[in-house]
């Protein structure tokens, strides 16, 4: 069970290679998280991810693989993510997504298609079912990895962004939805993260890396707000960036 | 069924469960056989996650009433799901008070027994479980009337068991009896902590009732100063009436932060300062004396949505000195820190889950929010274990399983009672499962 600071003890990892997912699920098992499943695609990296998890006090870890481009199989995947753990899940992080590559998918139909599905179709797929689930439990939290990209979505990420814009607004229902459930649904948005997904892109303002997020995490789980920012001098930033009128907004990426 | 979000008094970790009220022991019993995971609640004044059971079936006692008439000596038998308020609104007109009270009234005597509560008494009158003569247990199978001679061992385990070796439908106590509603309160205010240390040690025995309220948040020459008040009842006076109900009350939930160090140490300093430096014999109503908070419905709100942790241990005699070095630790943190209760406990008991153990209780309560805060607690859990001490699993929202279980060196003890009325471990609760109490 979660306790009084929102530290959960059972934690599922949907995308769990990811390397912020990674540095939160460690900065949770140095708090108090003893078990963790970790589902991903790729079977020696979710491995490895999970050696690193023990190494830093996990009793139990386990490893579950999954294909995010086909979420007719996201109840499967999340059914034995659950199964893995013995008593309630406290926490269910939701970090599967793929940047892509906006130039060359942005002309190409099925390119195009993927990115929606990886990013939005089967994270919406997986909620269903953990929804269900954690409300039958009474309890648990939900953490989706969104973007503040999903604030206003940007030409040079359009794919990628808009997708997470999707996922970002849904979830804004769907953590409505939860009320008087016992189970609750956050929803975190970092800024630009130097991470493997992101090498190669230009940095944005206020950069920030994963452990920095993880300790963000931490201190957002400890409260109800629907929304994490990290860093958190972002939520001012985008709260201009999202009003700026259109010419100015083009212009400013097109500067970047 | 209907499902209800169930919160502890610290208001932290909420879950949802399908709620019954049951209003006779056959009820208890056919819902107990109705459903897999099964607790009883109270009133909801433990601080934690100790009356929630997510996903399960909850079943509040307050329709299992009913007050038997006293006897000459007496002894009274209730429903559980009195309430010690309810308790004293008939008991008190006819000169009888209840053994040991709580910080407040407004727990049941399930709960009471539960929590094994104890009071501003227990140096003299142990917990609240030492008055208890007999009590009507349903478990999964089977009733049970217990008392201390014919179920040793199951009467104890359920006292201070949280819960968790079934429902209590109905106790029988033994009130004491009193002339007046009044308690004659000696109030002695001092600059350190070590010289009201001394003050307990050397003169607690002379008072039925005794406690000191501790400042964790001055640092220097005054750490730890404090007001010490210890009374007795009144020898004689007006009949006795019970307290009255509270006249204030917290309208909504106040914002997160609004008790902050800024805040709470302006209060403990105009608290310290409007204490007399030392009176005599002040008489004092029962309510004033016993509940000051009860005067205030829903106080727990003014900690926000974030709610609060309270943080009590008991360490013995011999570790006197991690009284003073929690303080410090309190103190340098710059976490806020609402009335910290300082108490001295008398003799334990058989239970193998009750909390006390003769020698200090500390009690501090803790809004959420600092980002340093769980950490320090965890320090100070070192602490108490390192000293032989114990934390109080009535307060608790954030102890570890293999910290709890070290504190609890007779948890085994607990399970194997536990399993004999309830092997598939069907009664339990968000606590049991945090702390792996059932070892299921």
């Amino acid at each position: 069970m979660e306790n009084a600071f929102g530290q959960p003890q059972n934690v599922v990892v949907l995308g769990g290679t990811s390397d912020i997912a990674r540095a939160i699920a460690l900065e949770l098992v140095r708090t108090r998280t003893r078990e963790v499943v970790l589902a991903g695609r790729k079977p020696d990296e979710l491995a490895a991810a999970a050696r690193e998890l023990v190494l830093a006090g996990a009793t139990s870890t386990a490893v579950v693989t999954f294909d995010a481009e086909d979420p007719s199989k996201a109840t499967q995947c999340v059914s034995s993510a659950f199964d893995q753990i013995a008593g309630p899940v406290d926490l269910v992080i939701i970090a599967v997504g793929a940047m892509g590559d906006q130039d060359s998918d942005e002309n190409d139909a099925v390119a195009s298609a993927r990115m929606i599905t990886v990013n939005f179709t089967w994270p919406v797929a997986a909620l269903a079912e953990i929804r269900r689930r954690l409300v039958a439990q009474g309890s648990g939290r939900i953490l989706v990895i969104s973007s503040v990209a999903a604030i206003r979505v940007r030409r040079a990420s359009y794919l990628y962004s808009g997708a997470k814009a999707g996922l970002d607004r849904l979830c804004e229902g769907l953590a409505d939805s939860l009320e008087g459930t016992g189970v609750s649904l956050q929803i975190l948005r970092p800024g630009f993260v130097r991470t493997k997904m992101t090498t190669g892109l230009k940095e944005a303002p206020f950069s920030t890396d994963p452990d920095a997020v993880a300790r963000d995490v931490i201190k957002g789980l400890a409260t109800s707000h629907r929304v994490i920012t990290s860093p958190h001098i972002l939520v001012y930033l985008f709260a201009i960036l999202r009003h700026l009128p259109a010419p100015l907004w083009k212009k400013i990426n097109e500067s970047r | 069924m209907p499902r209800e979000i169930l919160y502890g008094w610290g208001r932290t970790s909420p879950s949802a469960a399908n709620l019954e009220n049951p209003s006779s022991q056959a009820q208890v019993e056919a819902l107990l056989h109705s459903s897999d995971a099964t607790l009883a609640r109270g009133l909801g004044r433990s601080y934690g996650d100790a009356a929630q059971l997510a996903g399960g079936l909850v079943l509040s006692n307050r329709l299992l009433g009913g007050i038997s008439p006293i006897d000459g000596a007496g002894v009274v038998t209730v429903g559980a799901g009195i309430s010690i308020d309810e308790l004293l609104t008939v008991a008190m007109p006819q000169g009888w008070f209840v053994p040991v009270t709580p910080g407040t009234r407004h727990v049941t005597i399930g709960g009471a027994i539960a929590a094994d509560v104890h009071g501003k008494n227990h140096h003299l009158d142990g917990s609240f479980s030492r008055h208890v003569t007999a009590l009507r247990l349903v478990t999964p199978t089977g009733t049970h009337d217990l008392t201390p001679a014919t179920h040793h061992d199951l009467f104890w385990a359920t006292m201070g068991g949280m819960g968790l070796t079934g429902v209590v439908t109905q106790a029988t106590l033994q009130l004491i009896p009193i002339r007046s509603d009044h308690v004659l309160v000696t109030t002695m205010r001092f600059d350190t902590l070590d010289e009201i240390m001394a003050e307990m040690l050397a003169h607690d025995d002379d008072f039925r009732y005794s406690v000191a309220w501790v400042d964790c948040m001055t640092r220097g020459r005054s750490m730890g100063r404090g007001i010490l008040t210890r009374g007795d009842h009144a020898p004689s006076g007006t009949t006795p009436v019970a307290p009255r109900g509270a006249r204030l009350t917290v309208p909504f939930t106040a914002p997160s932060g609004l008790l902050n160090s800024l805040t709470v140490r302006a209060f403990n300093e105009l608290w310290f300062r409007s204490s007399p430096r030392h009176r005599e014999a002040e008489p004092q109503g029962i309510g004033a004396f016993f509940h000051p908070l009860d005067g205030v419905n829903s106080w727990n709100r003014l900690y926000g949505r974030r709610g609060f942790v309270q943080y009590q241990f008991a360490v013995p005699d011999e570790a006197g000195d991690s009284v003073r070095t929690a303080i410090e630790k309190l103190s340098s943190s710059h976490v806020p820190s609402f009335l910290a209760v300082l108490k001295r406990f008398g003799p334990g008991n058989p239970g193998p889950l009750s909390f006390p153990i003769p020698g200090w209780t500390l009690a501090l309560d803790l809004p959420v929010g600092p980002a340093k805060l769980p950490g320090l607690l965890n320090e100070l859990d070192e602490l108490v274990l390192a000293s032989g001490g114990r934390v109080y699993l009535a307060k608790d929202s954030r102890l570890d399983a293999a910290t709890a279980h070290a504190m609890y060196p007779r948890l085994e003890d607990f399970r194997r009672i536990k399993e004999s009325v309830d092997p598939e471990g069907l009664i339990t609760s968000d606590l049991a499962r945090r702390l792996n109490l059932l070892g299921k």
